[in-house]
């Protein structure tokens, strides 16, 4: 029965897999067929044309420096601040706490359209127009958030005892801070800047009413839709696809290199302590 | 406050809270007050903002009950405002993907959680992580490669003798298709979360007692999944509401999404006034749905953002 069973739940598995995977093989398919619609079939041979359309397209250049540039300005404002929120909640109790927490978790849960309208009024209010400057603020608004939940979540296993202990050493304040506080918390602040990079990077719901005339990729793709894309779009697809694929290969491989060391040294440690028994 | 006072001193405190300031005060609630306040406001030139015509009122809100619109259901037919109507549906597409992607994940999250061997856990969630990170716009736009006339879908079915002439497929029903394909994931790993804290133990003390498997599911593993449930259903429920891309790519004409309403007051009839009150009026929905999903599994806010 249970034989039957997980037969069942691999073949399920596998269907759910393909059902994610196979749309994504079709679209990068298409940045090779030489057909100006982008599409499978008909198949009208093998190109590079759209490759090449790709390199020569200025303004999808200017639209991945506009998407880096505002990658990197939210993950610089958002880092500090959800370090800073998660500082200061971890460290008060109570009412106060949850009506923080609410206010910090809330715009998570807000539409992004709902932030971009908002942001958008709020600054044209004090004459501050559109432009990417404000999809960073929009952006930052939520993507901040993640950063706090990450860093509050590394806090819960800090030993306080260990700031007291500096503190009656002598340490100054800035360096509790620096030596102490700060080097536990950098694995979450850095998987909270690389969360925040590439939230940034997909955003497209605040970015759409906040740009201004500017373009980032999203909105560039966004703005063909229109006009029917062209295949150029499928080989956007295709690089975005492969990088990010070579990225979690390149991790996987660490990864596992890693676990195959610390297997190492946990049999040696065995071997060693057994050694001492004798 | 004294704690951060002791260990940081001064400087560093007002730093922290400075920044925790900015963050709630100049990017979070400030903006949505402006928008709250003037969503009352009317639509006007610039030279005669702060003048005459300009008063607080319900205008705005009021145009959604503007524009009637003929439309049957069930072969019942009947009028009704067109912005009513796209209110609603877009709360009743939203709220069926959501229970699409919820019975579409929960095999995957207990598979996960409880029958793969941990070795392969890795790997797999490598392969389900693939899609997560090619942006919302592309898997949206991969639909459209497959759904559009001179498609594969329609070659296919063609192919098979299944259908004789190509079908139109830009619609509801592939907006549908294209929202579960792109949030079926914010659905999979709250649940598998849920689950991966239930001990198996239990699962096994179910079924030495009888249980048949369907039993075993409803009665402890579904309880113990509410948190995760709650959770996926309103990430999910959320992010369908508040798309603009999906419904835009996959629905070709026919379908009119609310955010599109807003879109086309902000951006095309610049009105940001009347955009204002209808993104608030989004916002409403969410916050009333977010409270309504902690009521029913009774949950906390904690437990859904995550």
């Amino acid at each position: 029965m249970n034989k039957k069973r997980d037969y069942l739940f691999h073949l399920y598995m596998g269907l759910f897999l393909a059902y994610l995977l196979i749309p994504l093989i079709i679209m990068g398919g298409a940045s090779f067929n030489d057909n100006k619609v982008p599409s499978i079939v008909p198949w009208k041979g093998w190109t590079d044309r759209w490759f090449i359309d790709l390199w020569n397209d200025d303004r999808i250049w200017i639209a991945f420096r506009n998407t880096i540039g505002v990658a990197l300005a939210v993950v610089a404002l958002s880092v500090p601040i959800g370090t800073a929120a998660a500082i200061l909640i971890n460290s008060i109790s109570g009412r106060m706490r949850a009506i923080l927490y609410a206010l910090m978790v809330a715009p998570v849960l807000i539409p992004g359209i709902v932030i971009g309208v908002s942001t958008l009024l709020f600054w044209s209010a004090f004459h501050v127009g559109a432009g990417l400057h404000l999809s960073v603020l929009g952006q930052v608004s939520y993507i901040a958030a993640f950063v706090m939940l990450l860093v509050l979540a590394r806090l819960q296993s800090f030993d306080m005892g260990l700031e007291e202990a500096a503190l009656d050493l002598g340490a100054s304040h800035a360096q509790v801070m620096r030596r102490v506080l700060l080097p536990h918390l950098y694995p979450a602040m850095a998987a909270g800047g690389a969360i925040a990079f590439f939230q940034s990077i997909e955003n497209f719901n605040i970015t759409l009413f906040t740009r201004g005339n500017a373009d980032t990729l999203t909105v560039y793709v966004f703005s063909k839709v229109r006009t029917g894309f062209p295949p150029t779009i499928n080989v956007l697809a295709l690089l975005l696809i492969s990088v990010t694929l070579g990225a979690a290969l390149i991790y996987e491989v660490f990864r596992r290199r890693r676990a195959a060391i610390a297997a190492m040294h946990e049999a040696e440690g065995r071997r060693a302590e057994e050694a001492g028994i004798a | 406050m004294e704690r951060l006072l002791r260990r940081y001193g001064a400087v560093l405190t007002g730093t922290f809270i400075a920044l925790t300031a900015f963050w709630l005060l100049v990017l979070v609630l400030l903006p949505n007050f402006t928008m709250l306040e003037s969503s009352f406001r009317p639509y006007l030139p610039a030279v005669e903002i702060g003048g005459q015509k300009d008063f607080y009122s319900f205008r705005n809100y009021l145009t959604i009950f503007g524009t009637p619109f003929d439309t049957s259901l069930l072969g019942m037919h009947f009028t009704i405002p067109l912005r009513i109507l796209i209110f609603l549906s877009t709360i009743f597409y939203s709220a069926l993907v959501t229970v699409i992607t919820f019975i579409l994940a929960y095999p995957v999250a207990y598979y996960l959680a409880k029958i793969v061997s941990p070795k392969s856990l890795p790997t797999l969630f490598l392969l389900l992580f693939v899609p997560l990170w090619v942006s919302e716009i592309l898997r949206a736009f991969a639909w459209w490669i497959i759904f559009t006339f001179n498609g594969p879908l329609n070659a296919l079915l063609l192919g098979l003798h299944i259908v004789d002439t190509p079908v139109r497929w830009l619609g509801y029903n592939s907006v549908i298709v294209g929202l579960v394909y792109t949030y079926v994931l914010f659905m999979v790993f709250p649940l598998y979360n849920a689950m991966q804290s239930l001990d198996s133990n239990q699962i096994e003390a179910a079924e030495n007692l009888g249980s048949p498997w369907w039993r075993t599911h409803w009665r402890v593993i579904l309880p113990h999944s509410k948190p995760g449930i709650a959770s996926g259903a309103v990430t999910v429920f959320m992010l369908c509401a508040g798309s603009i891309l999906v419904p835009t790519i996959l629905g070709g004409t026919s379908v009119q999404w609310f955010t599109q309403t807003i879109q086309s007051w902000m951006l095309e009839a610049l009105d940001w006034n009347s955009g204002a009150a209808y993104a608030f009026i989004l916002l409403t929905l969410c916050i009333v749905f977010v409270f309504g999903m902690m009521r029913v599994f009774g949950v906390k806010l904690s437990d859904i953002a995550k």
